[in-house]
């Protein structure tokens, strides 16, 4: 008799529990699933995905994404996030790849009080003054500062052209920001030879380029996203500039490989992860899970990706609750959550400070150089 | 490098950029001057011929001049198909519904595009042949470069003659003219507008190769922005006019390049040159530069 009530019990408590679980927490995503920056965005998506595999509860309750293309534009970038909020009802949301995407969806958030996570959008102003924007990578005041450092100490470059892609707030914010670094290292005002920019989907480069050729510069900096910069290195290559060329974690992608060939062979860029180099324990568990999920090495965006997917849930757990106001208060106070991409603390801003990694093009393949430490 | 050496890249990067625009003018323009038409898709068939190409070399163990002659075949007759879908059911109907079509055709394609070969851009098995670069005292000249121009210059050639010298040229003349007593005549419209068709996406194929294997970045979008550029080219050249479309290309390419070599403040305006360029001309000389002079008859 004792043994029917314990299970009548038992048979109770599970309905109750099945009934709380029919809610789902639903967080959205909105990353470039088309367009010039698509691979990025699928990249961190794989991420997001592999993240809700190992972990698709909190609190008993189901979690679920929905993910939005916002096609690499600015205004769709927006329409993805009003879609999250007003149709879906999402409690948080997760995106984008690209500073410029980031940075369209950012006032719709604030007003509408959805906690957002950036994967990597690293120019400063996508966190800057919006309460409701968080981060779970470096920004570019660093990214900057860390690749002249590297231009000038290792490569002993004394002058430098940049290319900047005026259309990508990441790539105007990047540029700026490395050639202050690189004035201030080399101490001279004039060592930035020559500055020219382009806009995102233009594919001949020649006209700039033989201007750059022409100021025989010691290294080119060049950020911007991985098929024009691929192009661009590939047509500098032709026209017979073979300084090293320089840029940002955009650079990371299969496509930039594919696309530039043997041009992009020692092409050196700045990142937030490598395979070769795991940080905490939780990069081994993310690198096992990738490897046999998809079969291939991890990249940066897809362990971003992860870690924004993983923070939230972390700080859903604590709150106890999956409100969007506590998970922006639980957010705000993030200290030391140990990700695959390092230890997460955010700033006042909301943006993590963390160490970047120093990558190569070497046979096709990327290669790990060096760590450097947040100054 | 001396002043005259960079003048020299300049202007061979601007000779190299604006025949490919030439290239895919002379289709656009080849189109319209027979059934008056403005084949919006024209960029995307641009688009299908790349990815027609691509899959050819990467996924048959055909070898890669075969595939860039078979794939502009295919293209072609993937123009045509396109002509008896979207085009022949409004054929008589009011031009602006064609119009409406084309942009409608050209959508669907580009869409398609994105649906069947993924987002994510693929790069263009660039042949090791035409991947080798000439060093003429202070000047890189790629090969294609020497290859584009010599195509374009070709193909307008063997076009004029098709055109004034063959009879189904002359049929298209006809077509393009009248088409009721062009039937009348025992021409068959049909036929020839197939044709046509088949030749003007065939061309852009061509075009496509070529832009290929200059810009090995291949994205379901990437026809857009060369489409309306070359349409512009046409335009300029005289839209109808074969001749006006290869200078309408030049003038463009070389412009876009000089702009940004010379006022490198104004490259963020690259696109918009070519759009200015556009209003100028239909302000100043609407029929383009080739154009045929439109008389009213009374």
């Amino acid at each position: 008799m004792k043994r029917t009530i314990g299970l009548l019990l038992l048979v109770l408590m599970l309905a109750i529990a099945s009934s709380v679980s029919a809610e789902v927490i639903k967080i959205g995503v909105f990353e470039p699933m088309t367009g010039p920056n698509a691979a990025g965005g699928e990249m961190t998506v794989e991420g997001i995905e592999l993240a809700l595999e190992l972990k698709g509860e909190v609190l008993g309750n189901k979690v679920e994404i929905i993910v939005v293309d916002n096609k690499s534009d600015k205004v769709e970038a927006a329409n993805a996030v009003s879609r999250l909020i007003e149709k879906d009802k999402v409690v948080a949301i997760i995106g984008s790849y690209g500073s410029s995407l980031s940075m369209a969806a950012g006032d719709i958030v604030n007003k509408a009080q959805v906690p957002t996570v950036g994967c990597s959008p690293t120019n400063p102003l996508v966190t800057l003054n919006n309460p409701y924007y968080f981060r779970v990578c470096f920004i570019d005041p660093f990214q900057g500062t860390v690749m002249a450092n590297y231009a000038v100490n290792e490569l002993g470059a004394k002058t430098a052209a940049v290319i900047q892609d005026v259309t990508q707030d990441y790539s105007v914010g990047l540029s700026k920001y490395f050639v202050d670094a690189f004035r201030e290292l080399t101490g001279d005002q004039g060592s930035i030879v020559e500055m020219s920019s382009y806009n995102t989907g233009d594919q001949d480069f020649t006209a700039q380029l033989t201007n750059v050729k022409n100021k025989n510069p010691d290294i080119v900096f060049a950020p911007g996203n991985y098929g024009e910069s691929a192009l661009l290195i590939r047509q500098a290559r032709e026209l017979g500039i073979d300084v090293p060329f320089l840029g940002g974690d955009t650079w990371e992608a299969p496509e930039f490989l594919s696309i530039g060939g043997v041009a992009v062979e020692g092409a050196v860029f700045s990142t937030h992860f490598t395979a070769e180099a795991p940080v905490t324990e939780e990069s081994e568990i993310f690198l096992a899970a990738y490897r046999e999920k998809f079969g291939r090495e991890a990249n940066a965006f897809a362990a971003l990706g992860y870690d924004a997917y993983m923070l939230i849930l972390d700080v859903i757990e604590k709150a106890g609750s999956a409100d969007s106001q506590a998970i922006r208060d639980g957010l705000a106070e993030t200290t030391g959550f140990v990700g695959a991409t390092g230890v997460i603390t955010l700033d006042v801003n909301g943006d993590a400070v963390k160490s970047a990694v120093i990558n190569q093009v070497d046979d096709g393949k990327f290669i790990y150089l060096t760590t450097v430490e947040p100054f | 490098m001396g002043d005259v050496s960079i003048f020299l890249q300049h202007l061979t990067n601007g000779i190299s950029l604006g025949s490919l625009y030439a290239l895919i003018a002379i289709g656009y323009t080849m189109v319209y001057g027979i059934l008056r038409l403005i084949n919006f898709a024209h960029g995307d068939i641009f688009m299908l011929g790349v990815y027609l190409t691509y899959y050819g070399v990467v996924y048959t163990a055909l070898p890669w001049w075969l595939v860039f002659l078979l794939a502009p075949v295919l293209t072609g007759l993937i123009g045509i198909l396109l002509e008896r879908v979207a085009y022949k059911p409004l054929r008589g109907s009011a031009r602006i519904t064609i119009l409406i079509s084309a942009i409608g055709a050209s959508f669907l394609l580009q869409n398609l595009g994105i649906v069947i070969f993924g987002g994510r851009p693929r790069a263009f098995p660039v042949p090791q042949m035409l991947n080798r670069v000439i060093r003429l005292g202070g000047v890189s000249i790629n090969i294609v470069t020497f290859i584009i121009p010599a195509v374009t210059i070709l193909l307008l050639i063997a076009l004029t003659y098709f055109t004034t010298r063959t009879k189904t040229g002359l049929a298209m003349r006809a077509l393009s003219k009248d088409y009721e007593t062009a039937s009348l005549m025992g021409i068959d419209i049909n036929k020839i507008i197939s044709i046509t068709f088949f030749m003007g996406s065939f061309l852009a194929a061509i075009g496509g190769i070529l832009w290929g294997s200059r810009y090995p970045q291949l994205m379901p979008l990437m026809g857009s922005m060369p489409g309306l550029k070359s349409f512009i080219a046409a335009v300029v050249g005289g839209i109808g006019n074969i001749t006006g479309a290869v200078m309408g290309g030049f003038i463009l390419g070389l412009g876009e390049i000089m702009l940004v070599a010379f006022l490198p403040r104004l490259s963020g305006y690259r696109d918009a040159f070519a759009f200015v360029l556009l209003i100028i001309i239909l302000l100043v000389k609407p029929s383009g530069l080739m154009g045929d002079k439109v008389t009213e008859k009374v």
